[in-house]
């Protein structure tokens, strides 16, 4: 597909050159932090010019900043993130393993929205006037709360008064549901908004009085063919979606206690650990910076009047 | 954190609706007014002390003489929550009116430049929006310092590269306008033709958007203070409030609950009337 190409590569080329700016931004933050590295590195222990000398050296702070930079930069390429400040163990370890049980509630959080988003605007569509008031009453409601009482809210009513799940931690699955429901509700109520936008303007297409004609029931009629032309919009608003979903796992983690990159990065911000918080952060913009590429390209491949770039 | 988008499909057409304002959103504006003047004179509306403990009667149900309950050191959660009303608002109103500032120069620049330096704005903008947003003010917080002003200053930050875009895009579109065109065809000097044409028709639905804005920067104001990084207790700011009162949740919901409702109608409200103002200002384009 050669006239796909000059968008895709245009597409991927912007995307690394935001992940290299991104990086090179961390790095001229963590020069322009406050406070010496070595004096950091030092703390409370022994502290002659010598010990100085010897950490300013394994760190490479006696080269040349251009040097510094680029080492940098191949250090990042090779996964290697610094070492912790605080913890005084490689960074890559303190995050390492708090990655699975972030990406586990985002992934399960995506999973929800998308149900509840498809079935509020499949039910709500082209109903009575009042229905779809009340549901959109709800979403707006739900869309603006804060993602901290949604939890607070899910928790005080099936945590604590009905006891169906635990109050906190990762111990197994059922530890998830609360969190990822939190997460959920508010990107499915946006969603919702959209996806039943898209199928009432569907639902005015002549391939959609057709396939009434041809005998097809409401339902089948919105499921099989209006929901993929609604779907469309939803894409473009991956990356807003994706941006929230990483900001709101991190207050939601707090919120049950659960383990998680939210948790190392809050933490770390109390400790001025900032190799660990800047670590964090970049991960997050890489993840932004990777699923809203393939999103823009999944529309590239979707809607072909947008391949002429 | 709420998910503001300015582009947020209008819910209920407004087609062929008359654009008188509808009993929910005067509603909305009588929220909003309370809280504004829970916000500058929280002594008309309530004469306690939102410090005042008293351990005796922690953690009551509401009632009567404590419409809200009290909570764990025995102080009144109405109280608190209307003193807390300063902190959102304010957090709030200069965080938005640095972020449109910054978005907005940097935007109003880039759409006016020559190319090269639209480029180089337009990818700095997309960097920054890279960062999800209360990542990159937690980021800015682990700088300086937790604290009212540090936090204003990360969401300004977190929330600038979208004003910035708005403004491009608008400033864009206006530059390419029918009446621009014409007005350079009668000689007008360049800057008079920004003063007079482009900067009117750019900046003037900047007012709306920030007004949905605001309500975001509410919520992330008060979601990082959840996280500790906002104002430290025993300030009563709601966020903080919340996490505060967490750990009694299994004892006393209205705790933590009702001052996480109050910020939640504020937020409505301001998302109400903002898009009430939106539908005004499109309709009468």
């Amino acid at each position: 597909m050669p006239p796909m190409l000059k968008p895709v590569l245009r597409r991927l080329g912007s995307g690394v050159v935001v992940l290299w700016a991104a990086a090179s931004a961390a790095y001229l933050a963590l020069r322009l932090a406050p406070g010496d590295t070595v004096d950091t590195l030092v703390g409370d222990g022994p502290d002659t010019p010598q010990i100085r000398a010897q950490i300013a050296r394994d760190l490479g702070l006696d080269r040349p900043a251009v040097v510094q930079y680029l080492g940098y930069l191949w250090r990042l390429l090779h996964g290697d993130l610094g070492r912790s400040y605080v913890l005084q163990r490689p960074v890559v370890d303190v995050i390492g393993s708090q990655v699975w049980p972030t990406v586990k509630l985002t992934l399960l959080a995506t999973a929800f929205s998308a149900v509840i988003a498809v079935a509020l605007a499949i039910v709500t569509t082209g109903r009575a006037r009042w229905l779809r008031g009340l549901v959109s009453g709800l979403e707006l409601s739900i869309v603006s709360a804060p993602g901290f009482l949604i939890g607070i809210l899910l928790l005080s009513v099936f945590s604590f008064q009905l006891g169906w799940f635990p109050v906190s931690g990762d111990r197994d699955a059922s530890a998830l549901v609360l969190p990822a429901v939190s997460l959920a509700l508010p990107i499915g109520g946006l969603l919702s908004q959209v996806i039943r936008e898209g199928l009432e303007r569907a639902l005015e297409e002549p391939f959609a009085v057709t396939a009434r004609a041809r005998g097809l029931t409401r339902l089948a009629l919105l499921w099989r063919h209006a929901l993929r032309h609604a779907l469309l919009p939803a894409v473009t608003l991956a990356g807003t979606l994706i941006g929230f979903l990483l900001s709101a796992a991190v207050v939601v983690e707090r919120v049950f206690g659960r383990p998680g990159l939210g948790e190392v990065a809050t933490e770390a911000v109390g400790n001025k650990d900032i190799p660990v918080v800047l670590a964090v952060v970049m991960l997050a913009a890489a993840i932004y910076v990777v699923l809203s590429t393939l999103a823009d390209l999944a529309y590239l491949l979707i809607d072909p009047r947008l391949r002429k770039g | 954190m709420s998910i503001a988008l300015p582009a947020v499909p209008a819910v209920g057409k407004p087609r062929g609706r008359s654009l008188r304002w509808a009993p929910g959103a005067v509603a909305a504006g009588l929220v909003l007014l309370l809280v504004a003047v829970a916000a500058v004179a929280p002594r008309l509306i309530t004469g306690a002390d939102p410090l005042a403990a008293d351990p005796f009667h922690a953690l009551e149900a509401p009632s009567g003489t404590h419409w809200f309950g009290t909570d764990q050191l025995g102080r009144d959660v109405f109280t608190r929550v209307v003193h807390g009303a300063r902190y959102s608002l304010s957090s709030g109103l200069v965080s938005t009116l640095l972020s449109v500032l910054a978005g907005g120069i940097a935007g109003l620049l880039a759409g006016l430049a020559p190319r090269a330096v639209d480029e180089v704005l337009s990818r700095a903008l997309d960097v920054l929006s890279a960062f999800p947003e209360v990542l990159l003010a937690l980021l800015f917080i682990a700088f300086t310092e937790p604290g009212t002003p540090s936090l204003v200053m990360a969401i300004a930050l977190a929330f600038a590269p979208r004003y910035g875009r708005i403004v491009r895009a608008q400033t864009l579109l206006v530059r390419r306008s029918g009446y621009v065109e014409q007005a350079v065809t009668f000689g007008l000097s360049r800057a008079r033709l920004v003063w007079r044409h482009v900067l009117p028709n750019v900046l003037g639905p900047l007012p709306v958007i920030a007004t949905i804005g605001l309500g975001t920067a509410i919520v992330n104001a008060s979601a990082l203070s959840f996280l500790g990084m906002g104002p430290q207790p025993p300030s009563p700011e709601w966020g903080a409030m919340l996490a505060e009162s967490r750990n009694y949740l299994r004892v006393a919901w209205w705790a933590a609950i009702l001052p996480g409702a109050t910020l939640t109608i504020t937020v409505i409200s301001l998302t109400a009337v903002g898009r009430r103002l939106q539908r005004r200002f499109e309709g009468r384009r």
